[in-house]
């Protein structure tokens, strides 16, 4: 006897052999919704530069703006304070995380804006905008060294920033990726 | 059987030095340690007998109300989490888990861990929306009323931060509770979407090789999930003990990755995106890499590894009298369930099987007992773990070979190493006092 059970069936092999679409399987109670309408929370950034936004700023630039909003937590030219210090010659000895600095551990310099963009400051959170992001990436940037006294940053420069440290990383469980 | 009736616990089978006793004393003789360890038949220190009962005001009076939701009771005020900013500046907080007052497995909701970056979001659930874009086939939203039309799954596990435990980087043992020490990691049942179900709706790109999960707190915590993890056993849960989770925890909804670092399980979900390559957020970039001896770092520490400790007795606890005890603690894995904790009172001289209190779930805390004698004299209580994939809780010894210690004490709230799981020893000294100890 064919009842409604095996019409479902039927119907959902039909789909699942349609192209592998499983939709029969699930709820599908997801309401579409395009990239276009996602971009405003959409701020992730891939090390290769994939989602840096337009807009550009020098040290120079970003020297006004760290004193600003920057210097009360993370000490004047940001050689730390309360907060961690963001410029810094400290070199890594021993295993303490203490020891770590942009300069001396991070590895890719997209994460500084990343990082900025999306968390600082602290007390105002998304009150800058990319401009004044990419300004104060290049101010930390330059006075680690990094890149020189008058270089720009966008999203062609930014990802190009060699980290030192960035080829001591091991990678822990290989297979769970 | 003469032996098994004396009440005192002396004639009970000894299964290691220092005490231990065989943990079948345990399993199915309740009645034999409860009697051993009370005032007991024929024990040297009981008194001469108790006072004649009286009635207490509460029995002859009518009680208090019933409120609409129910706190412990007032004589239970210690047993609350502590506090790394209760200031509320305008950094992260932790709050750690009374392991040493707590019993069982499951970790009551106002107790579970927590760690927020930018405080605690008040999100409206009405107004929560959850987006999975990217490398999909087709970008949905979700809201938290048509993800309680989904199916859903409960799983118990454990949640801990990768910075659990740092303080026994410390080339001298802190004198700090298990709490202080271990109380960043909890243990709750899970209700939820399997991410999966959400994944086969939106369709998977085949260049998808991991996700940006991002949180709707101010800083909107990210990190990088592979979609191995995605696809396999993670959870978009939206309940936590059968209520809805707390707010310190993740409401409305959170991602739950069982067995992975507590920071990758972003909480106040709001987006996954689905890419090629990790974003290297902050977080996986420079707080979750752990520096090694030789100067490298780990990177993508994903796995919470095999891991236990003793709750009781533990610093803090003092021990009033020589006698039977029951030896208390957790254990947990991030690959599986635990197959077996051995105990020690001798500092691993010897060690006993302790018992393993069912149900023994998987990338869940598993509580385990053993009834130990205590002499009188100085002990050493050690817990070792061993998992059913055959990974096995290191030695301090053999953890701080491969992975270093730091060059002195550091302050017991900072994270100066991550992802620490060799063995706690607790020193038990004749006067009943219990220090944290290197063996």
């Amino acid at each position: 006897m064919f009842t409604f059970k095996h019409a479902i069936f039927v119907a959902s092999v039909c789909m699942v052999s349609m192209g592998g679409a499983l939709l029969a399987e699930t709820p599908n109670r997801g309401k579409p919704i395009d990239e276009a309408a996602i971009a405003p929370w959409d701020i992730s950034i891939l090390p290769d530069g994939t989602g840096l936004p337009k807009g550009s700023g020098t040290p120079e630039q970003g020297a006004p703006i760290f004193a600003e909003k920057c210097s009360g937590c993370h000490g004047e030219n940001g050689k730390g304070g309360e907060a961690n210090a963001l410029i810094s010659d400290r070199e890594l000895i021993g295993i303490s995380a203490a020891q770590k600095t942009i300069k001396n551990f991070w590895p890719y310099s997209t994460t500084v804006f990343d990082f900025i963009r999306r968390a600082m400051p602290f007390q105002m959170p998304h009150s800058l905008n990319d401009d004044e992001v990419y300004a104060l990436t290049a101010y930390i940037l330059a006075g680690n060294k990094l890149i020189g006294p008058n270089d720009a940053m966008d999203a062609q420069t930014l990802p190009k920033v060699k980290m030192p440290y960035r080829d001591n990383f091991i990678l822990r469980f290989p297979d769970r990726i | 059987m003469t032996k098994n009736r004396d009440m005192r616990g002396e004639g009970l089978e000894p299964a290691a030095g220092n005490g231990l006793i065989d943990r079948r004393a345990l399993l199915g003789r309740g009645m034999l340690i409860a009697g051993a360890m009370g005032t007991g038949l024929g024990g040297s220190s009981a008194s001469a007998g108790a006072e004649p009962l009286t009635e207490e005001p509460w029995s002859l009076e009518f009680g208090d109300r019933t409120p609409p939701y129910q706190v412990p009771s007032k004589f239970e005020a210690k047993v609350v989490r502590t506090l790394s900013n209760p200031k509320h500046e305008l950094r992260n907080s932790h709050s750690r888990t009374p392991h040493h007052l707590l019993e069982g497995t499951t970790t009551p909701n106002g107790l579970h861990f927590t760690i927020n970056h930018g405080g605690i979001p008040a999100i409206d659930p009405d107004k929560h929306k959850l987006v999975i874009h990217g490398l999909v086939k087709r970008p949905l939203e979700f809201s938290v009323e048509t993800l309680s039309r989904y199916p859903m799954i409960s799983r118990t596990t454990f949640v801990e931060c990768g910075g659990n435990s740092a303080p026994m980087f410390s080339p001298e043992p802190l004198q700090e509770t298990v709490q202080a020490l271990h109380g960043l990691a909890s243990c709750a049942e899970w209700t939820g979407v399997k991410l999966s179900t959400l994944l086969e709706e939106t369709g998977v790109d085949p260049r998808a090789k991991w996700l940006i999960a991002e949180g709707a707190d101010s800083p909107r915590l990210s990190r990088s999930v592979p979609m191995k993890k995605a696809l396999d056993d993670a959870m978009v849960v939206l309940y936590q003990n059968g209520e809805r989770l707390m707010p310190g925890n993740g409401y409305p909804m959170r991602l739950l990755l069982p067995g992975y670092e507590g920071n990758m399980n972003v909480k106040f979900l709001r987006r996954l995106k689905l890419v090629e390559q990790p974003a290297f957020s902050m977080y996986e970039s420079r707080t979750y890499a752990p520096i090694l001896p030789n100067g490298k770092a780990y990177r993508f520490y994903f796995l919470q590894e095999v891991k236990s400790f003793i709750t009781f007795p533990s610093h803090g606890h003092v021990l009033k009298e020589p006698g039977l005890y029951e030896i208390s603690g957790i254990a947990y894995s991030g690959t599986g369930r635990i197959e077996k904790v051995m105990v020690s009172a001798d500092g691993g001289q010897s060690w006993a099987q302790a018992a393993l209190q069912e149900p023994v779930l998987s990338k869940a805390f598993t509580r385990f007992r053993l009834p130990w004698r205590w002499n009188g004299g100085p002990a050493t209580l050690q817990s070792r773990a061993w998992d059913e994939s055959g990974e096995v809780q290191p030695t301090r010894a053999e953890f701080i070979v491969a992975r270093g210690e730091l060059a002195k004490p550091p302050p017991v709230l900072g994270f100066n190493n991550q992802h620490y799981n060799s063995i706690t020893s607790w020193g038990v000294g004749s006067n009943g006092e219990v220090k944290h100890v290197y063996v």
